[in-house]
């Protein structure tokens, strides 16, 4: 390894990258898209959503729950039916996004303080579940106007019931950001390097290269190093936005969520060369990208809990780094844990970074052949 | 072997690349077929072939970026592939297709090669201030070479290419994109090279630049169909080459094609340029069948050229002229 060539190799990555305006432009709007869309779509407060009635009691208690939800504005209703059923396809179809239920034993329930209103809900959008439980804290008794003047009895929470459909678990903006990070880093990064080389394979730089002294490693970490800089000036766009939008608290120390962040950027990196060894063409490099991108995006505790997965599926998602940053930046953001508190998640990314440099490096072959 | 021997006393020393029995195949195809080649040092040897005859193949075997499935290679003195790394500071290569950096500028482009291949600081910048110059780069310094013409970016391939020194320099297909203008040029820089002692490879479809080189080799399928200096080639082909001069040109080709003992029978202008087997009496046996056809033709001797060498060794590889040579 030479300073001199691999310094050639990195300053050459930067002078094509300050040339190349469309992966200019990807580095900062990509995370600045996606922070705005994420963030605003989860923080959001929705009104005006359309709901469906179906009140099977039809009492005067019933009627007035009901105008009670609908006078908070996060519902208006779209739909009158007589049954649930009708409600849930209605709700599939996407013609509701909430479903309220009343039972003709209504006024029953209530006095016996069973469950005595369903909210059917839409959960494959957080922004709804969110305003689901919104809903659901409607007092069944009418109360809503006297609660702060009289004192009224006590509502049992549990008295409307909520249950969401296509997906369990509620998320917050709080959450979305710190993840949004990982996600936005194992979007760019990855696809940033393995274009990189099969881009000089398919120009015919890399047959010149070959057949000069630069040796495998040199290339290799000479085209990684700018990225990486790059990585965390998108890290950095995403936290400065996140606080300054979204309010998102950093509760651990900021130099940990870097270095928690370097990891995943060097992780991805490796993974990028590892796949531009195996890529024929950009566009293969692309869909490669997008093959290990997706189960990052779904298995990895982004979208759905992590818990809340099959055992084998779980293993999987283990392998990705994804998955372990995680565990990490929430812990460091939102729990203020200490980066060395989480070091089993550092030992696996720093092993998964291992393995993908050795097998790239080693896949590389200065000959055509 | 006698033209070999001649070369390598002349230069005095051992010859740059010596190939035996060289053979690479890709699947079921034989890209290179046993081919023995020795180019001697300081001089230009031409690989002459059509397109898809292996000369790329064997270009990139000797420079190590291949690897042959049977065969001995000795480069400058180094076997290859195994000491391939060792011979790439000492070797430049000009791919076929331009594969500098478009989206670099010239400088950059050399700066970037000049790091690489391990010239420090103050070195590179001599070096390519000189490059700069003899190039006749020098209003152009700050230009992307995406955008610079066909010529120009091959003469910027060759600047990257001989920027540290090499003794040796395979160059494939230089000049495919090149204007004729920008080919002489090239040429001369070429002829520049080999006068400070630099052996060059070379591989061409053009005669014209075949013509030119010290030595050529002639490949056909992956078979080495010819080796030697022009003028050898062409002397061997002395009696076999002749020109038709006839006022119906199309018609006396059509009289010629298919006699027995004719090679190639091509029109250029108004005449035909007939090429014969070896050891056919063909002077007259080419004036009868130009009678029997009823067809007005003078035929008369001509001295062949390199296309005629080419055409004999391609078309009639059976006859394997000058394979002995």
């Amino acid at each position: 390894m030479k300073w001199g060539r691999l310094w050639a190799v990195m300053l050459k990555e930067l002078r094509q990258m300050r040339r190349d305006r469309v992966t200019l432009v990807m580095i900062v709007g990509i995370p600045v898209l996606q922070l705005l869309l994420f963030g605003y779509a989860i923080n959001m407060n929705l009104r005006g959503l359309g709901a469906g009635i179906a009140d099977q009691a039809n009492s005067a208690g019933s009627r007035a729950l009901v105008m009670d939800m609908l006078a908070t504005g996060v519902i208006r209703p779209t739909l009158t039916v007589d049954t649930p059923q009708q409600l849930m396809e209605a709700l599939r179809r996407g013609e509701i996004s909430v479903g309220v239920v009343v039972p003709p034993d209504f006024e029953r329930r209530r006095l016996d303080g069973r469950e005595a209103v369903q909210v059917l809900v839409d959960g494959s959008d957080s922004v709804v579940q969110s305003a689901a439980v919104q809903i659901a804290q409607t007092p069944l008794d009418g109360s809503r106007a006297l609660v702060a003047g009289t004192g009224a009895r006590e509502v049992t929470p549990q008295q409307i019931g909520i249950v969401s459909f296509y997906n369990p678990e509620r998320r917050s903006a709080v959450n979305i950001v710190p993840g949004l990070i990982g996600v936005i880093l194992t979007m760019t990064m990855v696809m940033f390097t393995a274009i990189a080389i099969v881009r000089e394979r398919e120009r015919g730089n890399m047959e010149l290269l070959i057949a000069t002294p630069v040796s495998s490693g040199e290339l290799m970490i000479g085209k990684v190093l700018p990225y990486v800089a790059i990585g965390l000036v998108q890290v950095t766009l995403v936290l400065a936005l996140g606080s300054w939008l979204f309010q998102v608290p950093i509760r651990g120390s900021l130099a940990d969520v870097y270095v928690a962040s370097l990891l995943l950027v060097v992780c991805n990196l490796s993974l990028g060369l590892m796949l531009s060894t195996l890529a024929k063409s950009q566009f293969q490099a692309m869909q490669m990208t997008m093959f290990v991108f997706l189960p990052s995006m779904l298995l990895s505790g982004f979208m759905f809990p992590f818990a809340g997965m099959p055992q084998i599926v779980q293993w999987f998602a283990e392998v990705l780094p994804l998955t372990h940053f995680l565990r990490l930046v929430r812990g460091i953001m939102l729990r203020g844990a200490d980066i060395g508190e989480l070091w089993p998640e550092v030992a696996a990314m720093a092993a998964f970074t291992a393995v993908m440099m050795t097998v790239a490096i080693l896949r590389f072959r200065k000959r055509l052949d | 072997m006698v033209a070999d021997a001649q070369a390598i006393a002349f230069s005095g020393a051992a010859p740059a690349i010596r190939a035996r029995g060289v053979t690479k195949r890709f699947g079921a195809l034989v890209a290179v077929d046993h081919v023995d080649l020795t180019v001697p040092k300081a001089s230009v040897y031409g690989f002459l072939g059509p397109n898809g005859s292996g000369k790329s193949t064997t270009i990139r075997m000797l420079c190590g970026l291949l690897t042959p499935n049977e065969g001995a290679i000795e480069v400058l003195g180094l076997r290859i592939p195994e000491q391939a790394e060792a011979l790439r500071l000492r070797i430049g290569y000009m791919t076929q297709k331009f594969s500098l950096f478009e989206d670099l500028t010239v400088r950059e482009n050399l700066e970037f090669l000049a790091a690489v291949q391990g010239l420090d600081r103050t070195r590179a910048k001599q070096r390519i201030d000189e490059l700069v110059e003899a190039y006749d780069f020098a209003d152009r310094q700050k230009q992307l070479a995406g955008t610079m013409s066909g010529g120009q970016k091959q003469r910027l391939a060759l600047a990257g290419a001989v920027i540290h020194k090499p003794e040796l320099l395979f160059l494939d297909e230089p000049t495919s994109a090149v204007d004729p203008e920008s080919r002489r040029d090239f040429w001369e820089k070429l002829f520049d090279l080999a006068d400070a002692g630099t052996t060059l490879l070379v591989s061409t479809h053009y005669m014209d630049e075949a013509e030119r080189c010290h030595r050529i080799a002639i490949l056909d399928h992956g078979h080495l169909v010819a080796d030697g200096s022009p003028d050898e080639l062409t002397r061997a082909l002395d009696g076999r080459s002749f020109e038709v001069h006839a006022s119906e040109p199309r018609r006396a080709q059509r009289a010629l094609v298919g006699l027995d003992g004719v090679l190639s029978v091509a029109q250029i202008g108004n005449q035909l340029r007939v090429l014969v087997r070896e050891g056919v009496a063909a002077d007259a046996s080419l004036a009868q069948a130009l009678r029997q056809a009823g067809v007005d033709a003078d035929v008369a001797a001509s001295m062949p050229n390199l296309e005629d060498v080419f055409v004999s060794a391609t078309h009639g590889a059976k006859a394997a002229m000058g394979k002995g040579a």
